[in-house]
């Protein structure tokens, strides 16, 4: 498992990240909050039948310091698109968590030739005030694994510092995925995207962790009511709102018979 | 060396158990707490408190800008700093500050900074912070990953808008305007000086020396835990090669003053143990909104608790985290130099060594903190400007102050009335 390759691409003058694994049709997965520190199972679960692709966004894990020049979130949308281009997952299906399910929606509502399928995992960009997400920005630091993954420990695994790592710049890599979420979605994760749902013709999947407790599960009634095209939701049991770590087997067999 | 005195303005009746009972001083401290009503009062003891400082013969007075916080009733302290203008005469007024990034436009801070500066015929001092987390990220809701770009944008459009003579567009990344001309314009010429409060991150010491700012280290922790800001600041100057001159630098100081060191103790324990205490209980959730500390600010702060430097308690940390490692008790209070107390003598004797040890010409001191009352804080003030400001005046005597404002000449001022309340037979 796990032999992947590991690419270079450059989106606004920064270089960034992209992996790749395994054959078949092309498939690609932006991460959610947090980003990819390092390799996950579940990607390893989606490069078994498909060619997966996954792109760092920027200011997350593989994206250097990307979001410090992109200001507003037409400029983010721009460069998803762009990342997207040069990653070669133009018109491909695409699949995306939390942060970067956002994005992905927002790419496939304006620029619908850019996603065949859409598979999103509880997107961010919604705020209902009488049933507002769960500040991420405003923990403790001991409240974070629990709240991005049903089992903490699956959440620590993933940040904790590999061996031979740098020690000072790991650290701040893991904040600046914090910096780059909260650069796009400060502070009420409200991008306003509900207007633009209408425009997503895309055949849409919407995962939601049965135990999500950032994003609101009834999030996904909206999305689903929003998008023009086909949508199914399915509901991940014993998943917190990073699903797709906390039973990577089962979110990827949801999302890869859906493409299907 | 210049002696200001400086006032939070905290709420004075938080409860006694209000660490144990409330989460926190600051963002989401609940409103059943306030009482405008005491609030009435204490505002206006508080205005009598400065324009006594004033009177007793303080260098400057000073206010500061805080949000939804216990300990600072101040959201615009340009509100009192006007008041302040007509109710001083000579007293430089400091206001610590505006914080740019808040005000939208931010052209509001030049404004209002230039009314404060023609009402007062040229005396303000024109403070511009970035704000800590709570103040910016979390009431105001600024996004933290923009908050220092949009500070520097706006520093650059205040200083434009008092300096420019025609009307200009400005094109920023953040604030577009098409007619940038600002009425009033500021009294002293090109502008108030610019001071900036810093918590010791690299990029601060950098920008007030290349751009000869007074760079303020306003700390509650005292001159001991201060020490390895201000050298940062210094060594920084060095490197640049700039003078070091003490007048290029500010620093906080509580300050308690009595007969004997025993009677400070006695007298100031309970304001301080309030304020560090109930004041500073500080929600750690509110402590580090991602992107606020500088990555080169995080760096430096885990290479500072690598070597276990001096200043590792501080190096990176966030207002926040460090309101969460203070002590509480009078005696851990004055042994870590939070509060200089003692008599006018020893009090004198270690502010001599803070100004010169940490090279400050300019010492911001709370002389109220916490609940000190009203008659307290009267007593703190006269006997320090009677006793201790003497033996004092002549620290950094040589040295030429290019940082304090330049008022009007008196005779060219305005004949400001004497407050006369109406007597009740009239």
């Amino acid at each position: 498992m796990s032999e992947f390759e590991t690419l270079t691409v450059d989106v606004n003058g920064f270089p960034t990240r992209i992996w790749r694994k395994g054959s078949g049709p092309m498939l690609g997965f932006l991460a959610g909050y947090g980003g990819l520190p390092r390799w996950m199972p579940f990607l390893d679960e989606l490069a078994k039948t498909r060619t997966l692709i996954v792109p760092s966004l920027p200011g997350f894990p593989g994206g250097d310091r990307g979001h410090t020049i992109l200001d507003t979130h037409l400029d983010w949308l721009l460069a998803v698109r762009d990342t997207l281009d040069k990653a070669g997952l133009a018109g491909a299906d695409l699949a995306a968590s939390s942060v970067g399910a956002s994005l992905a929606a927002d790419v496939a509502a304006l620029w619908p030739h850019m996603v065949r399928k859409l598979a999103l995992i509880a997107p961010f960009g919604l705020f209902d005030e009488k049933n507002p997400p769960t500040d991420p920005w405003a923990q403790r630091g001991d409240a974070v694994p629990g709240l991005m993954c049903a089992d903490p420990d699956i959440w620590k695994a993933m940040k904790a510092m590999p061996e031979g790592a740098n020690s000072i710049e790991w650290p701040i890599e893991q904040v600046r995925a914090n910096e780059a979420a909260a650069r796009i979605f400060w502070p009420l994760g409200n991008t306003r995207i509900e207007k633009r749902l209408r425009l997503i013709k895309a055949p849409t999947l919407l995962l939601w962790g049965e135990q999500d407790k950032i994003m609101p599960r009834n999030y996904a009634e909206i999305f689903a009511k929003g998008i023009t095209g086909p949508t199914t939701t399915k509901i991940v049991a014993g998943a917190g709102h990073l699903a797709e770590h906390d039973r990577p087997a089962e979110v990827a067999g949801e999302i890869v018979a859906f493409l299907s | 060396m210049k002696l200001m005195w400086f006032h939070l303005m905290p709420y004075t009746e938080l409860p006694e158990d209000f660490r144990e009972a409330n989460p926190s001083v600051w963002v989401d401290i609940h409103s059943s707490l306030f009482d405008p009503k005491r609030a009435h009062l204490m505002y206006n003891d508080f205005m009598d408190e400065l324009e006594y400082a004033a009177e007793v013969g303080f260098d400057a007075v000073c206010v500061n800008e805080h949000h939804s916080n216990g300990y600072g009733l101040m959201p615009s302290p340009n509100l009192i700093a006007s008041s302040l203008a007509r109710r001083t005469r000579d007293t430089a007024i400091c206001v610590m500050g505006n914080s740019l990034a808040l005000y939208n436009p931010p052209t509001r801070v030049a404004e209002e900074f230039a009314m404060i500066d023609c009402i007062s015929g040229g005396r303000l001092i024109a403070g511009f912070p970035v704000g800590t987390p709570m103040d910016t990220c979390y009431a105001y809701g600024t996004n933290p990953s923009q908050l220092r770009q949009r500070y520097m944008e706006a520093h650059d459009l205040v200083i434009r808008a008092w300096t420019e003579k025609e009307t200009f567009a400005f094109n920023g990344r953040f604030n577009q305007q098409r007619y940038v001309n600002i009425w009033p314009r500021p009294v002293q010429n090109p502008h108030p000086p610019i001071w900036v409060p810093g918590g010791g991150s690299v990029e601060t010491w950098h920008w007030c020396a290349e751009m000869n700012y007074v760079y303020c280290y306003l700390s509650y922790y005292g001159y001991k835990a201060g020490r390895a800001t201000m050298d940062g600041f210094w060594a920084e100057m060095d490197r640049l090669g700039k003078d070091r001159n003490p007048y290029q630098a500010g620093f906080l100081q509580f300050i308690g003053v009595a007969e004997s060191r025993q009677q400070a103790f006695d007298l100031y324990g309970e304001a301080a143990e309030y304020f560090y205490g109930r004041c500073l209980h500080v929600d750690p959730k509110w402590a580090t909104p991602p992107g606020y500390t500088s990555e080169g600010s995080q760096r430096a702060g885990i290479e500072s608790q690598v070597k276990q430097a001096a200043d590792s308690a501080v190096r990176g940390k966030s207002t926040g985290e460090r309101f969460a490692a203070v002590a509480r008790d009078m005696d851990a209070i004055v042994d870590n130099g939070y509060v200089i107390i003692g008599s006018p003598d020893e009090v004198a004797e270690q502010l001599r060594e803070v100004a010169t040890q940490l090279n400050v010409g300019h010492l911001m001191l709370l002389l109220q903190f916490g609940n000190m009352s009203k008659e307290l804080t009267r007593y703190n003030t006269k006997l320090f400007a009677e006793q201790v400001m003497p033996k004092l005046k002549d620290v950094h005597a040589s040295w030429t102050d290019h940082w304090w404002p330049k008022p009007m000449d008196v005779s060219q001022r305005a004949e400001i009335p004497a407050y006369m309340p109406k007597l009740a037979a009239e």
